[in-house]
């Protein structure tokens, strides 16, 4: 009998695999694709230090001698720079797979960042109602009346100021990081709101209001696990975006330094070299960039589909 | 007879709601603040170990009163006071709610579910006792000891009203506030739950205030019944002398209304219009517009509730000259 009901409870991987969700993503073609897409971007950017041939953080690597390589397949290209060289004789391919790494990095902790404000304002602007509400979702208006790229260049320029000299490099990703979610807390924080007020009604809210549970357990424990599945879209298609808005601001050159390159910085260093020839300084970064968002996107569209019962 | 040990007293008890618009629209459109007194002056008590209901129909305050009761919402005027329980610290309440599939938090298990007054209000000391006590809690509602580990998903809305009954008992109440506990539930379920609710209270002693509008079911259950029209109490009487002999005209309207299974093509008098918006309450006794009996004064004075004819008490100025 004991057994019975041992087996009886499936653990968390089980009920994953288990779950409508994963059959959906089984069946859904471009989502498989889009993920496979996605790990291999993400393995070989975090592997960028056994993988490719170059450091690019090396200057002393950096031969001039080498500069300006074409591509392995075309004339005057030369092993192992597989996808040629820059002016200063940097590996294209070495420099994509560590500012893939540098810019993913930046996504997830810009993410994380937007989620942890977004959802505790959120959570109390939606349960307390009334001035609190008022006052946040005021401010939240105000921050998206404003262009992001200006805010951010804002936010980055001004830290710059403030930084010590020693700091700025250390300091720029994480500047970079604070201006994205600066700008995007704010629909974390209106999702998380809206499903609150409708939460925090039901039924279930009361009974446990009835027994003393006190406010900060009620939000996080019965409430916030309600409000978490258009969270979970939300995050992912603001994964790509925010990989989106910092090659922005990298290009437009208050973003990462020429030396600490991302992906958008790869792209604004090349731009200048497009019509001197050298198109594959730009042309590979940008298909990377490409590729990344598009696969992140891709998931996330399937994800938003796959949650939303009307579609199933 | 034993001596009269109420459970229960609510004294003179209103609560007003401000349903203005926001702010801002009030300032642009110069619009007043609105008001809607939901219960008005409603004094009751209710005898341990019995079961005392409020019918009325929907909007006339009967959820709002249960509300106010278990401290859900807080009184405008008025008190609300318990008895003592066993161990003689006062009474405890809690709730059971409309809706099985709101009720219950569908994100986790329901053993956690019927752990969390425990767990709150620290009545167990360790883990294990705890879950002894939801298996206990269970099989007392009539459900497997195993279901501790399912989710709500997992069961019908009978087996989820079974999971909030079992909830509300975790924290040991002797006063259970049931707000329409069994009208989103089929007819076979709604009698096993009505039987369930019963055996509890003769086993546990439990004392209930049920909140209803089907009036088949409060027949069933109480011992008591209180009728409420647009926020007050209109007539308090016992249940079978309300069934047999209802004296104020609005709770003779709503036996009228029960079906009569005997007779089923029976005429049934045509009564006009609906409640008045709480919003805007008519002048006199609320009822005037619609009763069959009204005089002149019955739009100018509010009537009392008064003691009449039995045990009961009527609000009405054609009873109170009998």
């Amino acid at each position: 009998m004991t057994d019975q009901t041992d087996t009886k409870v499936p653990s968390r991987a089980e009920r994953f695999f288990d779950s409508d969700l994963w059959w959906s993503f089984k069946s859904h073609k471009s989502a498989v694709g889009a993920a496979i897409v996605l790990a291999l971007v993400i393995l070989t950017a975090f592997l960028a230090p056994l993988l490719s041939p170059q450091n690019p953080y090396d200057l002393a690597a950096l031969e001039l001698w080498n500069a300006e390589l074409p591509p392995i397949w075309m004339e005057g290209g030369q092993m192992p720079y597989l996808l040629g060289t820059d002016v200063q004789g940097r590996d294209i391919l070495s420099g994509i797979l560590y500012g893939t790494r540098i810019s993913i990095i930046i996504g997830i902790a810009s993410v994380a960042v937007s989620l942890v404000v977004g959802i505790g304002l959120g959570l109390m602007a939606g349960y307390y109602g009334g001035w609190i509400d008022n006052v946040l979702m005021r401010i939240g208006d105000v921050l998206l009346s404003i262009p992001i790229v200006l805010v951010a260049i804002l936010v980055s320029s001004v830290a710059q100021q403030f930084l010590s000299p020693a700091w700025r490099e250390a300091g720029v990703a994480a500047v970079l990081v604070m201006a994205i979610a600066m700008y995007s807390w704010v629909q974390y924080a209106r999702v998380v709101r809206a499903q609150t007020m409708v939460e925090r009604r039901k039924e279930y809210v009361m009974a446990s209001r009835l027994v003393g549970t006190p406010a900060r357990r009620l939000m996080l424990k019965h409430i916030l696990p309600n409000t978490l599945t258009p969270i979970f879209v939300a995050a992912t298609l603001n994964f790509g975006l925010a990989i989106l808005i910092e090659a922005t601001l990298s290009f437009l050159g208050v973003g990462m330094p020429p030396n600490q390159p991302s992906l958008g910085t790869l792209i604004r260093v090349g731009n200048q070299y497009l019509f001197s020839g050298s198109w594959w300084i730009v042309l590979f970064p940008s298909i990377q960039l490409c590729i990344l968002v598009v696969a992140v996107n891709m998931l996330g569209d399937w994800l938003r589909d796959a949650l939303n019962p009307k579609l199933r | 007879m034993t001596a009269y040990v109420p459970a229960l007293t609510v004294d003179g008890v209103s609560k007003v709601f401000d349903v203005s618009a926001p702010w801002l629209n009030r300032v642009i459109e110069r619009r007043p603040k609105l008001f809607v007194e939901a219960v008005s002056e409603v004094s009751f008590t209710v005898e341990k170990g019995t079961c005392f209901s409020i019918v009325g129909e929907s909007g006339c305050g009967k959820s709002t009163v249960a509300r106010l009761v278990t401290g859900l919402y807080k009184t405008t005027r008025g008190d609300i006071s318990f008895g003592t329980g066993a161990t003689g610290r006062p009474i405890r309440v809690q709730m059971i709610f409309q809706d099985p599939h709101s009720s219950v938090n569908p994100r986790w298990r329901v053993g956690d579910i019927i752990a969390e007054p425990i767990r709150e209000m620290k009545l167990r000391d360790t883990e294990k006792e705890t879950m002894a006590r939801v298996r206990e809690l269970l099989e007392t509602v009539g459900l497997g000891a195993d279901d501790a580990q399912k989710f709500p998903h997992e069961f019908s809305g009978g087996q989820r009203q079974r999971i909030s009954i079992a909830r509300a008992l975790a924290s040991e109440p002797e006063l259970l506030v049931c707000d329409e506990p069994t009208s989103a539930l089929d007819v076979s379920v709604q009698a096993q739950i009505l039987n369930l609710m019963r055996r509890l209270q003769d086993e546990l002693g439990l004392t209930y205030l049920f909140i209803s509008h089907d009036l088949s079911v409060v027949r069933h259950m109480s011992d008591h019944i209180a009728v409420m029209y647009l926020g007050r109490i209109v007539e308090q009487a016992p249940v079978e002398q309300l069934f047999t002999a209802p004296q104020h005209p609005y709770s003779k309207l709503l036996l009228a209304t029960i079906p009569d299974i005997q007779n089923p093509k029976r005429r049934v008098e045509a009564q006009t219009g609906e409640p008045p918006s709480p919003l805007n309450p008519p002048n006199g006794c609320a009822f005037h517009p619609r009763c069959p009996i009204a005089m002149e004064k019955c739009s100018k004075v509010m009537p009392e509730l008064l003691h009449a004819a039995g045990h009961a008490k009527v609000s009405c100025h054609a009873v109170a000259e009998v």
